[in-house]
């Protein structure tokens, strides 16, 4: 092993970390506000992956069906109670919201032939097809018992991971594809070759972060979410709603996994159950930072990345055991450091 | 009295003939693996089971699909289930060979015969009593293994390179490959793994770039088998590429694309039956499939994997008949009659090959089920 593999090793190490990074900081956050442990996480990365490789090959994804049909379900749920509460008023906001806009966005698609269009515009697609799950899965899955114990949560969590797993395969079938990259540039740097791409992932993965950290600093919801996350009643007590919360900080992750899938599928290719490992690996860093600290969940995570890859090149047949039992230390030392809080 | 007794010995015959036309529908059960991670091999196997012919010697077939989602305990529940509640007189599954090897105990304690679509010889051999009943159609690894060999020996290839999935298959593949390539006397400077679902091989193709070998094979199947040849090639790789037939598919080109340019890879005839040369006995049989899978699911959508479920089918059809002159479906006797007419099969002709079977050989194929082909434009080529 010389200079130049380590570097190279280095660099594939910090590329898939700044993925697993922006996942850890999905899953902190989601845990955080809502107590969820949000296994599907992963799912948005492959959903968002394939709907644009969709859009690209010229067909229609099924996550526009699926958009309608979670559309249909909460107007119904929401329409009902409103009925029930004689709340005439709110209909019309309720179907337009749920109904009208999939319905809009699937008119849109048929119009278009998306294949054609410029590859910004595709990317914006693909993450209005993805995004509104997460808010909509909150809505149907969690809501409803938003103040169950956190393994009734995970339960829930398991069942919407299983279920969205079957339906990536019954949209994008067994097989993976690639998305065409967003640049071809790439560039000696010492005696190794930078692909554009790379940067672009890692790059656009700080970014986010940065953008991550003023949405909390400086927002107003922002703030709201760092106060759910502190204390819920407490923050109920100063009137943030609890269900609002629940769908900012599930669109935001939705949106993080979209984004990541987005940005290494030119790199490699996605398969409809790629996302769990994905995630998984994202929750291996999540959990270095105790399900509870930003920076050290990516830390973490860009950890995870270069174990990955400098495992893959000593030992590859053992390279996802090393991986995975990496987080036993992690356990080890963390129940050793922290004082045990019975939950609730 | 004569004529009486001829009458009712004509009536008793039209009777027993009128029951069996009644009672005795042939029974296939076939379980595959139409999701889960075999899914890219399981749907063509399960279009192709709906081509299979629905009467065989004026006998009518009914095909009872299930699907076992690759798991194992599915295989098995499905082999329960089909055998206890559905009568059928043959299996034919599963996919992949962990499902087929926990299926042949329960095919075995029932005596029903089984023909399995998965690749490993391990489904038929070593023969002993339980493997008795099992029979299997896609060719084995070590066939295809030989294949490689022998072309990487003719083009003068000195040190190889193995890079496969982190599983049976690529252990498997590894096993056979290496066997075959010491007696050859190719080098093998490097052994690698790597898993379906990785998102990045740099690790292990920089550690193959450091040894330098003349070629590498991946041993992988379907798409994933794309990332480290896609790797090798972005990190500036000029050796020759060779790929398993576990890869035959179209998606493997939509997802390699121009990076798999001139890989070499063994098949089935099936996959370039066009280019065949005429003389071929398994090129009729295999125009043959083609036309019929393509002509119901769209052109270019036929696969070597479906031909492993059409063999199973042109297997039965050559079987039943032998059987039924021995006893009723529906019976034991049949099941054992049907088990031995399959073992009785003598130069038939299918889609990937000839089968001759023999007590100790229940796949019969020989050097005719193999053919080398490479990637050119896109496209699978036959090399001559």
């Amino acid at each position: 092993m010389d200079l130049q593999i380590a570097l190279l090793l280095g660099q594939d190490g910090i590329t898939n970390g700044a993925i697993y990074a922006l996942l850890a900081l999905a899953l902190v956050l989601v845990f955080a506000v809502t107590r969820v442990i949000f296994i599907p996480q992963g799912e948005f990365v492959a959903f968002g992956a394939l709907t644009l490789a969709g859009l690209q090959a010229g067909r229609l994804p099924g996550t526009i069906w699926l958009l309608l049909a979670l559309g249909t379900a909460i107007a119904l749920v929401e329409g009902s109670r409103a009925l029930r509460d004689r709340n005439f008023r709110r209909l019309p906001m309720i179907l337009l919201v749920n109904c009208g806009v999939p319905l809009l966005l699937a008119g849109t698609l048929f119009a278009l032939s998306p294949a054609s269009l410029p590859l910004p515009v595709q990317v914006l697609l693909a993450l209005m097809l993805v995004v509104p799950l997460g808010p909509m899965i909150y809505r149907l899955a969690y809501q409803p018992i938003a103040e169950a114990s956190v393994l009734a949560l995970l339960i829930v969590s398991v069942a919407v991971h299983v279920t969205l797993i079957g339906l990536g395969l019954l949209f994008f079938g067994a097989e993976g594809s690639r998305t065409l990259s967003f640049t071809d540039i790439s560039f000696e740097l010492g005696d190794i070759l930078v692909q554009g791409q790379t940067l672009l992932v890692v790059v656009a993965s700080l970014m986010l972060i940065v953008a991550l950290y003023f949405f909390f600093e400086r927002t107003i919801y922002g703030k709201a979410l760092r106060a759910t996350a502190m204390n819920r009643t407490g923050a109920r007590l100063m009137g943030i709603s609890g269900s609002l919360a629940g769908m900012l900080s599930f669109t935001l992750a939705a949106a993080i996994g979209a984004l990541s899938g987005i940005l290494i599928s030119p790199i490699t290719t996605i398969y409809y159950d790629s996302g769990f490992l994905i995630g998984l690996k994202g929750f291996v860093g999540a959990i270095i930072g105790g399900l509870a600290s930003y920076p050290v969940a990516a830390a973490g995570a860009i950890l995870v990345g270069l174990l990955e890859s400098f495992s893959s090149f000593w030992a590859s047949a053992f390279k996802e055991v090393i991986v995975f039992t990496s987080i036993i230390p992690v356990l080890v030392w963390r129940s050793l450091k922290t004082r045990h809080v019975e939950e609730e | 009295m004569k004529i009486k007794n001829s009458i009712a010995g004509l009536l008793a015959i039209l009777a027993t003939g009128f029951a069996a036309n009644v009672t005795a529908d042939i029974n296939v059960g076939v379980t595959l693996s139409a999701t889960g991670p075999a899914a890219s091999l399981g749907i063509p196997e399960k279009n192709t089971v709906a081509l299979l012919p629905t009467t065989i010697a004026g006998q009518k077939i009914n095909y009872i699909v299930l699907d076992d989602a690759s798991d194992t305990t599915t295989a098995v529940k499905n082999t329960r289930k089909l055998i206890a509640e559905d009568k059928v007189d043959v299996i034919i599954g599963s996919t992949i060979t962990p499902n087929s090897l926990a299926m042949i105990d329960v095919v075995a304690e029932a005596e029903v015969p089984m023909i399995a679509m998965a690749a490993s010889s391990r489904i038929i051999a070593p023969m002993d009593a339980k493997r008795a009943w099992v029979y299997k159609t896609p060719q084995n690894d070590a066939q295809m293994a030989m294949a490689i060999v022998e072309h990487m020996a003719g083009n003068k290839v000195k040190t190889v390179a193995y890079i496969g999935f982190a599983d049976a298959y690529g252990e498997g593949w590894w096993n056979e490959f290496s066997k075959a390539a010491e007696a050859q006397n190719i080098k093998i400077v490097g052994n690698e793994r790597f898993n379906r679902s990785d998102t990045s091989v740099t690790g292990q193709v920089l550690k193959i770039l450091s040894a330098k070998p003349d070629a590498v094979l991946v041993g992988g199947a379907g798409t994933p088998a794309a990332l480290p040849q896609k790797a090798l090639k972005e990190k500036g790789y000029k050796g020759v590429m060779y790929q398993t037939h576990g890869v035959a598919n179209a998606d493997f080109l939509r997802v390699c694309g121009k990076d798999c340019e001139g890989t070499f890879l063994p098949a089935g005839p099936v996959l370039v039956a066009v280019q065949l040369p005429d003389s071929n006995p398994v090129k009729k049989e295999a125009l043959d499939y083609v036309n019929k899978y393509e002509a119901a699911q769209g052109k270019g959508s036929v696969s070597t994997f479906g031909a492993h479920a059409w063999d199973a089918g042109t297997l039965l059809a050559n079987a039943i008949p032998q059987a039924l002159k021995k006893a009723q479906p529906g019976t034991p006797e049949f099941r054992k009659a049907l088990r031995d007419s399959l073992e009785d099969t003598k130069e038939l002709t299918a889609a990937h090959g000839v089968f001759n079977m023999s007590p100790q050989d229940h796949l019969g194929f020989d050097q005719r089920s193999r053919v080398m082909v490479q990637i050119v434009d896109g496209n699978w080529l036959l090399v001559k």
